[in-house]
């Protein structure tokens, strides 16, 4: 195994036991960056020489002081930041052409984190454009491949972070998910994606999309890390208005070693007739595992996944188009004839459903039935503690797959959007593989804040399974 | 034909914050160098956030609340969304249909005595935008753009149409200006901007109908700068819209700006209906629910306004209503008005020779100080004010007659003074006063001694 393979919870305990510096896996990751990002395409920056500097300044810190790594638990260790966190001074394009040259002049919260807990930023990862999309296609600079079959779509929006992550080119990486954007690639690449409760993590320089719907969130190799990740960077935020003031309460996952009889619920509808048939197969196996491990299943009942939908599409849009006037080229970035055809398609419907004559119908009415949905899950959380289901209706779909399809990204995302509506956090595990040889997905949803319920149940999973663990050739 | 003017009045008001609406940056910006009281929040980068100032929020709770308002249990702000390079996000974050106060009232007196009641139909906050400065750079016109204004906290204050004269419009404003600056929320200047204005205009002519009572259009002019010009735009106005409808014609739908050199309005651009600001709700920040409970909070500390201390003034010092307003107009005044008096109340129970009337008396002569400005509040502390009142008092006052005769002889015997006086050396007066004391052996009034005898070196004068 080299060092780029390893775990954020390996790496951490290897760089503490001293068996290896920070640079020499720094060093790692690079070399195999150097070796497969050509094909992959998972990187729009990457900061090779100012890492290096930094991973020696860390290993020289280390040496001085031992215990730092006690108040800096990420010290030392490369991550992979989606395009879309402002990072200060370090390019940040949105995955589009109207920020080709655009440097913050500060850090995301989420980044501030991850600096403060020593994490070397290795580089700035692939998206669709202004995270408009389900398969990174919709990048103004080009498409991320699957690490798994790079003639295939890797997922989106924040396919570069998951294809990063596969390919082993990093640690870990961070994500952001509107519906969908952090649970379809995780699926689609065969990794861990996690989506926090809305409002958990500071959306603070994170480019806006949908603001009532986007949560940052870490994609890793393994449940462990994504809950090492998400301690670091959740947390009350007093530059984000929506940020929640109740506090992650910490999660140790080795305490638990039995599902004791957890209510795992099954709805019914988002078993799709259209799911893959490898799909339904590993999802059947993974049933039978989780009751193994202790769980009570149950099938429910959920609205219609189709009818969140609508309600998503035309709220994001609107959000959308008004998240998107700030970008005029007066003050910064490229002018407006810079934006890409997905962009534009939504900016007008955006436009369109908000303006006069036309709001009571499309976007009040949708934000009436996104509370039916919110409390869909409410009732269905007294039946049960935790769902399982799909992630995806396919596995990975071909690269071009997106050209001809508007609505591609919504029906793709179409078992993410009600809980993401609903601001509930989720998490999308590898389960399977499938068609092509490509990784299935499973996803577990929770209610609002239930995190600390989420991640232990992932981890039993983990713990009996190794989905996690395979590798793609490269 | 008689024709009513139809005149609504839009307010917006800066508040004097430290910070900025949605960001930490400071909120004062007149004469600061461009562009350096700014931040991602306020510039409008990429994955900024707004987050609401409380302070701004409270004070616009209070204006409302001076304002007589309904203080709204639920609000929220909204986004108004449009172009125009002063505005950072592309869209103001405003409030739309659920602002912080609505149906308040306000009473304004006439000319004649009578006092009316304006209706308020709502106050609301949102952010200033950017300034644009034109100018020629190498030749060549330019616009640009200081982002120090963009979102310091503004307060938007609606009248109903119910103001029918320029007069009634001027009186609406400087009683809106006097109990802002009454809360010590804002400056509330014309001149420094931190009060600005848009006047709605429109005639009730014929062309109104029993079934729509309001004119079918409605002008609105901008670029107002003082109490003086809106007086002046409104009658310009009034005058050209009569001279339209006299012709048959309906005035065209439109913003005017004010010229004020020439005193007339003139077309700036066509106001749409209303320009679809395609408003929702601000996603970016949780709505306001359960505000009775700080607007409660709020209503104790709302201080006396100027209605309520002229009333107060005329009831607890026996002032004359005229007298109580002027002294009421500035709380500042006000305030050292009544200073004085509480030193002079407590001075005079110190001594047992207390009479009421006495009291009284002084009181009045406080009063006359400050409004015939014998005294500069700003110079003269309350407790000397009242130092000087009482040193008359209680004094044995000599004789009128006796110290006439006594300032004769002290000028006849200090000619050479007289003189200096005469050819223009005020300190000689300060001399011959000083003289005369010096007899008297401190007693006496020197404010009194030197009248008398400024009078008779006057009467002396060849």
């Amino acid at each position: 195994m080299t060092l780029n393979q390893l775990t954020l919870v390996q790496a951490q305990a290897g760089l503490k036991k001293k068996k290896f510096s920070s640079e020499e896996l720094v060093n790692a990751c690079l070399k195999r960056i150097q070796k497969v990002d050509e094909k992959i395409k998972a990187f729009l920056t990457l900061e090779a020489e100012a890492v290096l500097k930094k991973a020696k300044e860390v290993d020289k810190l280390l040496a001085k002081d031992e215990k730092i790594s006690e108040t800096k638990p990420l010290l030392g260790i490369p991550l992979a930041i989606k395009d879309n966190f402002c990072t200060k001074d370090l390019k940040t394009t949105a995955g589009s052409l109207v920020l080709s040259d655009y440097k913050p002049p500060y850090d995301a919260t989420v980044v501030k984190k991850l600096k403060e807990a020593g994490a070397i930023i290795i580089g700035k990862t692939n998206l669709d454009a202004w995270a408009h999309g389900s398969s990174t296609e919709t990048s103004q600079f080009f498409t991320t491949r699957n690490p798994w079959n790079v003639n295939f779509l890797p997922g989106g929006s924040s396919g570069g972070s998951a294809a990063a992550v596969a390919a082993d080119e990093v640690i870990g990486a961070i994500g952001s998910e509107t519906a969908g954007s952090i649970r379809q690639p995780a699926a689609w690449c065969g990794i861990t994606g996690l989506k926090p409760t809305y409002g958990r993590v500071s959306r603070y320089g994170l480019i806006a999309m949908c603001s009532s719907t986007d949560s940052p969130g870490p994609l890793t190799k393994s449940v462990e890390d994504a809950c090492l990740l998400l301690q670091i960077i959740a947390g009350y935020d007093l530059k984000d208005a929506t940020s929640i003031k109740t506090s992650l309460p910490k999660i140790n996952l080795a305490k638990f070693k039995n599902l004791n009889g957890l209510k795992l619920g099954l709805p019914k509808q988002y078993f799709l007739k259209e799911l893959e048939k490898e799909i339904n197969k590993a999802l059947l196996s993974a049933i039978k595992i989780f009751e193994k491990l202790g769980a009570k299943i149950k099938w429910v009942d959920l609205l219609e996944p189709k009818y969140a939908v609508a309600v998503y599409t035309i709220i994001q849009r609107s959000e959308v188009s008004s998240n998107l006037a700030r970008f005029d080229g007066i003050r910064y970035g490229q002018d407006r004839s810079f934006f890409g055809e997905e962009a534009k398609r939504r900016i007008m419907l955006g436009t369109y459903t908000l303006s006069a004559g036309y709001y009571e119908a499309y976007y009040k009415k949708a934000q009436l039935v996104r509370t039916l949905i919110m409390k869909d899950f409410e009732r269905v959380f007294k039946e049960v503690e935790l769902l399982l289901a799909p992630a995806t209706p396919s596995v990975a779909l071909p690269l071009g797959t997106t050209k001809e399809a508007a609505m591609f990204g919504e029906l793709q995302d179409i078992l993410f959007e009600a809980s993401s509506l609903a601001g509930l956090p989720a998490i999308s595990l590898p389960c399977g593989f499938g068609r092509d040889g490509l990784p299935v997905g499973l996803q577990i949803i929770g209610p609002s804040l239930k995190e600390d319920l989420i991640l232990p149940t992932a981890y039993l999973y983990q713990q009996v399974t190794d989905w996690h663990k395979k590798k793609p050739k490269l | 034909m008689k024709y009513l003017p139809i005149i609504g009045l839009e307010i917006h008001v800066e508040l004097r914050t430290k910070s900025k609406m949605f960001c930490g940056c400071p909120a004062y910006h007149f004469q600061v160098l461009p562009n350096t009281h700014t931040c991602p929040v306020c510039l409008g980068l990429p994955g900024a956030l707004p987050v609401p100032n409380q302070k701004a929020i409270d004070w616009c709770l209070l204006i409302g609340l001076a304002l007589n308002c309904e203080i709204q249990n639920e609000a929220r702000f909204d986004r108004k969304n449009y172009f125009y390079p002063d505005l950072p996000k592309g869209y103001q974050i405003s409030q739309y249909d659920l602002p912080f106060c609505r149906n308040g009232q306000l009473k304004i007196e006439l000319d004649d005595q009578k006092t009316k009641v304006v209706r308020i139909n709502r106050v609301h906050l949102e952010e200033d935008t950017g300034k644009l400065v034109h100018t020629f750079i190498n030749g060549e016109k330019m616009t640009l753009i200081d982002f120090n204004r963009s979102g310091v906290p503004l307060v938007e204050i609606v009248s109903e149409p119910e103001i029918n004269s320029p007069e009634e419009a001027v009186s609406y404003l400087k009683k809106i200006q006097q109990i802002i600056r009454y809360l010590e929320v804002s400056d509330c200047d014309m001149e420094k901007g931190s009060m600005r204005l848009e006047v709605n205009i429109s005639l009730a002519s014929p062309l109104t109908t029993k079934a729509s009572p309001l004119p079918k259009y409605k002008v609105e002019v901008k670029n107002i700068n003082s109490f003086r010009f809106v007086a002046k735009a409104i009658n310009y106005e009034i005058q050209r819209q009569k001279m339209l409808i006299d012709k048959g014609k309906i005035p065209i739908q439109e913003t005017r700006g004010f010229d004020e050199k020439i005193g007339k309005t003139y077309s700036q651009r066509q106001k749409e209906e209303s320009h679809d600001y395609r408003y929702f709700p601000e996603p970016d920040i949780p709505p306001f629910i359960d505000l009775k409970v700080k607007s409660e909070k709020l209503k104790r500390i709302l201080p006396e306004l100027p209605e309520e201390k002229i009333k107060r003034f005329i009831k607890d010092y026996g002032l004359l209503a005229t007298n109580a307003k002027i002294l009421a107009n500035d709380k500042k005044v006000a305030a050292y008005f009544e200073e004085s008096v509480k030193i002079l109340q407590k001075a005079k129970s110190k001594r047992q020779t207390v009479k009421l009337t006495e009291i009284k008396q002084k009181i009045k002569d406080i009063t006359n100080m400050i409004i015939n400005k014998k005294i500069d509040p700003r110079q003269t502390q309350p407790a000397q004010l009242v130092a000087m009142l009482l040193h008359k008092a209680y004094q044995n006052q000599p004789n009128q007659k006796v110290l006439l005769l006594l300032i004769k002889r002290i000028l006849s015997d200090n000619a050479q003074a007289v003189n200096d006086y005469q050819g223009g050396k005020k300190t000689a007066l300060e001399f011959l006063v000083g003289q005369v004391m010096r007899e008297l052996k401190g007693k006496g009034n020197p404010l009194i001694i030197k009248k008398l005898i400024e009078k008779l070196m006057e009467v002396s004068k060849p």
